[in-house]
């Protein structure tokens, strides 16, 4: 079979197996379907767990900080980014390869967040949003009597 | 201009050149042209202004941002849709651009570079003289 061939001689391929492979293993404790994954255009974002909140990080060069909309419903992380479309009509391209335009992303917590105290902070074109877990999240630790 | 490397970007294909420090992505680039110059614009998130080196050497021009990791190497992530590394990418700068004259800036992790085409190649409106 053709693609069989393909994928067995192209170096690309065989990296994107080991990638899968690597990050199955640290997706292993995950609910399957957790987060479709991304869209053509949407930025990919990456989640890990602190003790004490959730931390979703996103890479959005060029975005400012009023192009940003963000909003904690439920257990839901709305992120929506508006930014202005190309500059001038008319314009030569001789590469075009960063998004433009609007678009956004809803990415369920794997917890109960505490929404009031959602922080977020832009940083050299990356936003990093810290969600604090609600207390009955939390984990808690037992002292055990007797 | 010719893009001479073929890395992919971080957030389709993570990683696909190894350096010494590990991973290494090609930034995206928009590359524009104006009367007076060309217009690169290269994404770099993560990059501080002060880790990005911008070469410009016989008539190759280098983009390479530093980024230093926001994690340590084993952490375990909910979800991992992108590779955080430095970002490397080359260019053949035709003789049309005034090598000399190329500048930089950067700003929330794009990188800006204007390369001023050289006298020889830059608009020109002649006039017409009525007799």
């Amino acid at each position: 079979m053709v693609l069989r061939d393909l994928s067995l001689r192209n170096p690309l391929y065989q990296f994107r197996n080991e990638v899968d492979r690597l990050f199955n293993g640290f997706l292993g404790s995950v609910p399957e379907g957790f987060l479709p994954p991304p869209l053509r255009n949407q930025p990919a974002v990456n989640i890990w767990e602190q003790h004490e909140a959730i931390l979703v990080e996103m890479e959005v060069p060029g975005v400012k900080k009023d192009q940003l909309d963000l909003s904690v419903v439920g257990n839901e992380l709305s992120i929506r980014i508006d930014q202005p479309g190309p500059e001038e009509e008319g314009t030569i391209y001789h590469r075009r390869e960063r998004p433009v335009g609007s678009f956004s992303r809803v990415i369920p917590l794997p917890c109960e967040v505490d929404a009031n105290r959602v922080a977020a902070e832009l940083r050299d074109g990356v936003l990093t949003i810290t969600l604090p877990k609600a207390e009955s999240a939390k984990p808690r630790k037992i002292a055990v009597a007797g | 201009m010719s893009t001479e490397n073929t890395t992919k970007n971080p957030t389709e294909t993570p990683a696909i050149e190894h350096t010494r420090n590990g991973l290494c992505f090609r930034p995206n680039v928009d590359i524009r042209e104006r009367d007076e110059e060309l217009l690169v614009l290269a994404d770099v998130p993560g990059a501080a202004s002060d880790s990005i080196d911008v070469n410009f050497e016989d008539g190759m021009l280098t983009i390479h941002a530093k980024v230093a990791p926001r994690q340590e190497h084993d952490h375990r992530y909910l979800v991992r849709e992108y590779g955080v590394g430095d970002f490397y990418r080359t260019f053949r700068v035709s003789e049309a651009v005034d090598a000399g004259k190329i500048s930089a800036e950067y700003a929330d992790g794009v990188l800006m570079l204007h390369l001023p085409k050289a006298e020889a190649v830059k608009p020109r409106k002649i006039e017409v003289s009525a007799k």
